[in-house]
């Protein structure tokens, strides 16, 4: 066990290599000189050169990677190019309004799609699961920008019930801000996580354990609580584990629309004025954040299930 | 003629296929999409959304189904051509993203080895990066537009498909059929694209289904932020308009790119499915 998390971990050098290459390939190489978006058209030649030297853009290609890849393992950014401020300055203030939002919506829509998906199981075949079968796929079928823009249209400006925007970042306040953009969440996840969910359940609910666990006279609720659902447990964690970075990314589209000043929103702003750096930081500590929670998916299967061996 | 009782895969799949009542009119959705997009896109009988009639913000009627915009412009038209828009990022993407899909999968599931290894890393890497990161760095590089939105779902698209086919063709290597083909001679690349690939072939399509509807959504978000379609409509950017009109009580322009995104995108989902039972018929009822 503790062999192979040492060789998983040594496996996350090659793949932050790669997310460093792809990143540097895109904003150093494709992107080309952004002296002229920053300086405006009118820029002398001086001043172009001064700016490239300031964001270490005369160094040779290979530095440049080199730059990129040493930022992944010290998080130091640099400076944002449209606000000057230091980028893991701006990520660490923006994490709390993101993480305000999402983990309670995160939990809730796991535990709602959990349950759900164990009702539809249980009346699997019958009315109830065709229709509920039917509303996850109606409920995927609709763009998440028109989600957002009629519930905060109907819910907050509509009949008042949220506030429409804005934020407030001490303990019990900040509720009134992400309780809709986080019920727009727990709608929005319904739909794919209960199909993902039934699926997963009802491949356990054809095995023999099952059948031998009815035939000793279990009702269909204990079998489903306490032996479909155990074993349903990894397909499970994987699927939910794996969220989890993309938490931290915050929820690009809600935080914009509802102006909470999270990690989505400093990223579309930072899209907005084409401010790289701070592009580049959230494309690295997101693919980070993955690769360490894809790790922590492996170590947990043995906790969930111990007939597992990690080797 | 071939008797009946030789059916061939196909047309015993398809026969799966239309048997499937919902099956059949989410085929006739998707055909009746891509025929409006591509009279659209010929100018045959479609309604041109540049017209101003110069009445603006005129509800839902008899005349105009969809009501019109700011400009007096028919909303109708303007989903209409959305509906162009969407067809041909889902088309052009998949032209993208399926051949790179399949070639890398097939290369490493058959090859197995380093190339295995190099192409799993590249895999890895790839999916480590949130693609929503990668759309919004590749169109914002790349100059907004459509052309970049292309290239972006296109370049994005391949890796759940290459998994895929990598592991279905490291399964189907080992198999009699594969030793018979060698046995009689056939190199890798006869082994590889006359026998193997044709075998993995559903999963191409059950796929390419699934490819569309995600380029379609993405699509809308990519212009809703402003990063795709520029100067012309798309549903994307008819839903971001409606944030502007939804106070001032305008609501047509958002149900009507909305019912038009909702009726393809739940036709794909439907027939994705639907392919998946009768392409695969071991999976069925699961």
């Amino acid at each position: 066990m503790t062999n192979y998390i040492i060789r998983r971990l040594l496996y996350l050098i090659p793949v932050v290599l790669g997310v460093g290459l792809i990143i540097f390939i895109l904003f150093n190489v494709v992107a080309g000189d952004p002296a002229p978006l920053l300086l405006g058209k009118h820029a002398t030649p001086q001043q172009v050169h001064e700016l490239r030297e300031q964001l270490g853009l005369n160094k040779p290609l290979y530095m440049q990677y080199f730059d990129v890849v040493r930022s992944s393992f010290t998080f130091d950014f640099g400076r944002s190019w449209a606000t000057r401020q230091e980028i893991f300055e701006m990520i660490k203030i923006g994490a709390w309004p993101s993480l305000t939002l999402t983990i309670p919506a995160f939990f809730l829509s796991t535990v709602i799609s959990i349950l759900l998906a164990l009702v539809v199981a249980f009346y699997r075949g019958k009315g109830i699961d065709l229709f509920i079968r039917f509303l996850c796929i109606a409920g995927m079928s609709i763009s998440s920008v028109a989600y957002i823009l009629f519930f905060q249209y109907f819910f907050a400006y509509k009949l008042g019930w949220f506030e429409i925007s804005g934020y407030e970042p001490q303990f019990p306040d900040f509720f009134s801000y992400v309780a809709l953009p986080g019920i727009i969440w727990i709608v929005l996840s319904l739909g794919p996580d209960v199909r993902f969910f039934r699926t997963v359940i009802l491949d356990e609910i054809y095995q023999d354990y099952v059948r031998t666990a009815r035939a000793k006279g279990l009702g269909e609720i204990k079998v489903l609580l306490k032996h479909v659902l155990r074993n349903a447990m990894i397909p499970i964690i994987t699927y939910v584990v794996i969220q989890i970075p993309f938490l931290i990314l915050g929820a690009l589209l809600l935080e914009s629309f509802f102006s909470i000043p999270g990690l989505g929103g400093i990223t579309l702003n930072a899209l907005n004025s084409s401010d790289f750096p701070v592009i580049k930081a959230m494309a690295v500590l997101s693919s980070i954040a993955y690769i360490l929670f894809s790790l922590l998916t492996d170590i947990l299967y043995t906790v969930a299930d111990p007939r597992v061996k990690l080797k | 003629m071939s008797s009946q009782d030789t059916r061939s895969l196909w047309a015993d799949a398809f026969s799966r296929l239309v048997k499937d009542r919902w099956a059949l009119i989410s085929l006739l959705v998707v055909v009746t999409y891509a025929l409006v997009a591509l009279m659209a896109t010929l100018g045959i009988g479609m309604p041109d959304w540049r017209s101003s009639l110069g009445i603006e913000y005129l509800a839902p009627s008899g005349e105009f189904w969809f009501g019109t915009d700011l400009f007096g412009r028919d909303v109708f038209a303007k989903v209409i051509h959305g509906t162009k828009i969407a067809m041909s990022v889902g088309l052009i993407t998949s032209l993208i993203a399926i051949p790179i899909g399949v070639v890398i999968g097939a290369l490493a599931g058959y090859f197995g080895g380093w190339v295995d290894d190099i192409i799993s890393w590249f895999i890895t890497t790839f999916s480590s990066i949130p693609n929503i990161m990668l759309l919004i760095s590749i169109t914002l590089i790349m100059g907004k537009g459509l052309l970049s939105v292309y290239l972006a779902l296109g370049m994005t698209g391949w890796v759940g498909l290459a998994r895929l086919i990598r592991g279905e063709v490291m399964k189907h290597k080992e198999r009699e059929y594969v030793q018979a083909a060698s046995a009689l001679g056939g190199g890798h690349y006869r082994k590889l694209f006359v026998h193997i690939l044709p075998n993995v072939t559903h999963l191409v399509i059950i796929n390419t289904s699934l490819q569309f509807q995600t380029a379609i959504k993405s699509e809308v978000i990519l212009s809703y932020l402003g990063l795709g379609v520029q100067g012309e409509p798309s549903w994307g950017t008819m839903i971001d308009d409606a944030r502007m009109e939804l106070a001032r009580g305008v609501w047509w322009q958002l149900a009507g790119a909305t019912l038009a995104m909702f009726i393809i995108v739940l036709a794909f989902n439907i027939l994705g499915d639907a392919l998946r039972d009768a392409l695969d018929p071991k999976l069925k009822g699961k």
